[in-house]
């Protein structure tokens, strides 16, 4: 009897393929790190490493032009809750960032229900609201700084015009004023922004429920409470969450429009930062409040997603 | 006749949106057609004392480095933002869409968790940073660093463009003896065309219209951007402002982005449907 032993000629074709394919794996291993590279490089040079050097500022003697001094923990961090100004800027953060998310979301939310279903025009209406969020938010706040103006601005004369105030009106000249002038223009900028994001949210809603609640004879407020409400949540959440964290990072709009003023009553924590370390020189301190920003937003993002994931269960 | 009646109330029910739509419409258009008017009419104590003209606009030109100097500062750090981003972001959205590698998961979280830290946060060391890879006052630098916080993304977006593409697509062309490289140039690249464009606009968009990023990282004012050399231009001349050349220079700002915007909304309008701004 015979047994046939495989040959040369059947056995290494395969065992070629074999090594061809490993080897062609090994390509594409290090093909995918190649094209991952530049990614990784600027992830690691700046993002990261910042990341890392933030910390350690923090816990060093760190003036502006002389450089690092050593360590001095926890000096920064005390320097940062002695502060006078601190209190009063977390406080006007938080208040700003209450009023803003609450008429913004409100006014983005009417939006997106007005020009949600397409008529003639409604493209036309979603552009124009829209508009606004085109432009920088400093460019905004310049636009508006101008119409603020007692003198030369389009609002005051009117007002006074129609005997509603006397005297030119001072749109940024009191706390409560600036404050709610900075809300205006903010609102103005961002609503288009949001409603887009809820307008996409309400597309996905298919017809076939609103219809068959209709057919059940369920009134505008019920339909809107029990279908759009609830099943908008995941665009509304999306909405919060940018709304939040892009209020308590507020700083470009304050910087044009109040410069913190008057008398300190719109300095927002961002500010801040800004002050200690481009006018008080003092870069250890602007890092120690850079990080406990940080870990106010960390904590308030797993709050949030924690609440939302809750809310998903119930 | 009944259709007819039908027709008519449904156009009375449609007046009261209009009315409001309308309404919405004039006052978010106001402050754009107000400044536009603004800033070339006569206002006293600028360039423009009476009649219309564009001499707030020659204030401007003339302004300490030059209108043209800051156009050409900001189209600069645009121009290479959006490079940086769409050329960083094209690759990587290739290796995570196509490949696998070590650490593929933990880069793409990573590039992703530069949304959870906030701006201000990374500016203070970047400042040092960039300090001691002299790249400080740069704008290399300052568009290196906007680049950056445009990767979450424009990551996000080119991978799921890549993965959007059927997979015999690229694999025809690999047949054909291209390289991965070639498959990428002559296949993959026009099919996420799309992409690019929405990770550009919206990188240009940021790079445009940043301020805090260039107060921090731009000392020298012959280097600052437009935004910054605006609002600069208003605290120059002492006690008296000048308005007018503050309204012309947001009209210089407004409308490269709303031009920009009004061509392209289609691809902005994407960048939202895509998701991949939840990040």
């Amino acid at each position: 009897m015979q047994v046939k032993t495989p040959d040369r000629e059947t056995v290494e074709p395969l065992v070629r393929t074999e090594r061809r394919q490993r080897r062609l794996w090994h390509s594409r291993t290090l093909q995918g790190l190649g094209y991952a590279t530049p990614t990784a490089v600027f992830v690691a040079v700046l993002f990261v490493l910042p990341l890392l050097l933030v910390g350690q500022m923090s816990l060093h003697d760190w003036p502006l032009l002389a450089g690092d001094q050593g360590a001095n923990t926890p000096e920064n961090y005390t320097d940062v809750t002695d502060s006078t100004l601190f209190w009063p800027a977390v406080r006007f953060t938080l208040l700003y960032t209450g009023i803003v998310t609450v008429v913004l979301l409100g006014l983005a939310l009417l939006l997106a229900l007005l020009v949600q279903e397409s008529r003639p025009g409604t493209g036309f209406f979603r552009t124009v609201y829209f508009l606004p969020g085109a432009l920088g938010l400093a460019s905004a706040s310049l636009l508006f700084w101008g119409m603020y103006s007692p003198t030369t601005g389009p609002l005051s004369r009117p007002l006074e015009e129609l005997g509603l105030v006397d005297g030119p009106v001072s749109f940024l000249g009191t706390p409560t004023s600036a404050l709610l002038s900075t809300v205006f223009l903010v609102v103005w900028k961002f609503a288009g922004f949001y409603m887009l994001i809820l307008l996409v949210g309400l597309q996905r809603i298919p017809h076939e429920l609103y219809e068959a609640a209709r057919m059940d004879g369920a009134g505008r407020g019920q339909i809107f409470r029990s279908i759009t409400l609830p099943l908008l949540r995941p665009s509304l959440a999306l909405s919060l969450l940018l709304c939040v964290t892009g209020s308590l990072l507020a700083f470009d709009q304050f910087f044009v429009l109040t410069k913190g003023g008057p008398d300190n009553s719109t300095v927002t924590v961002v500010q801040l930062i800004y002050r200690e370390a481009f006018q008080r020189l003092d870069l250890g301190t602007a890092a120690a409040l850079s990080i406990l920003v940080l870990a106010a937003l960390l904590l308030l993002n797993a709050l949030q997603f924690r609440g939302l994931r809750h809310a998903d269960e119930s | 006749m009944k259709g007819d009646h039908a027709v008519r109330t449904r156009a009375l029910g449609q007046t009261p949106y209009y009315v409001v739509a309308s309404g919405l419409a004039v006052i978010f258009l106001f402050p754009l057609l107000w400044n536009t008017w603004a800033s070339v009419s006569a206002q006293p104590g600028t360039a423009q004392e009476s009649g219309y003209g564009f001499g707030n606009y020659r204030t401007l030109l003339d302004y300490d480095a030059g209108l043209w100097r800051y156009l050409l500062n900001s189209t600069v750090v645009s121009a290479l933002t959006v490079a940086l981003t769409v050329g960083v972001s094209l690759l990587g959205g290739y290796a995570f869409a196509r490949f696998s590698f070590p650490g593929k998961n933990l880069l793409f979280l990573l590039t992703l968790a530069i949304l959870m830290v906030p701006y201000a946060t990374l500016l203070i060391p970047l400042y040092v940073l960039l300090g001691r890879l002299h790249l400080q006052n740069s704008l290399l630098g300052l568009s290196l660093v906007l680049a950056m916080f445009q990767l979450p993304f424009a990551t996000f977006m080119m991978r799921i463009s890549f993965e959007a593409v059927p997979r015999e697509l690229e694999e025809s062309a690999l047949v054909d003896g291209c390289g991965t490289a070639g498959a990428l140039r002559r296949v993959l690249i026009p099919a996420v065309r799309p992409g690019v464009i929405t990770v550009g606009l919206f990188a240009f968009l940021a790079a445009w219209n940043d301020f805090i990023a260039p107060l921090i990282l731009i000392s020298d004012s012959e280097k600052a951007p437009l935004p910054l050399a605006v609002a600069n231009l208003r605290q120059q001349s002492m006690g008296a402002v000048d308005y007018g050349a503050t309204e012309a220079g947001v009209v210089v700002l407004a409308v490269p982005c709303l031009l920009v915007f009004l061509l392209l909304q289609r691809h902005y309008v994407r960048g939202f449907m895509s998701g991949a701004l939840k990040g």
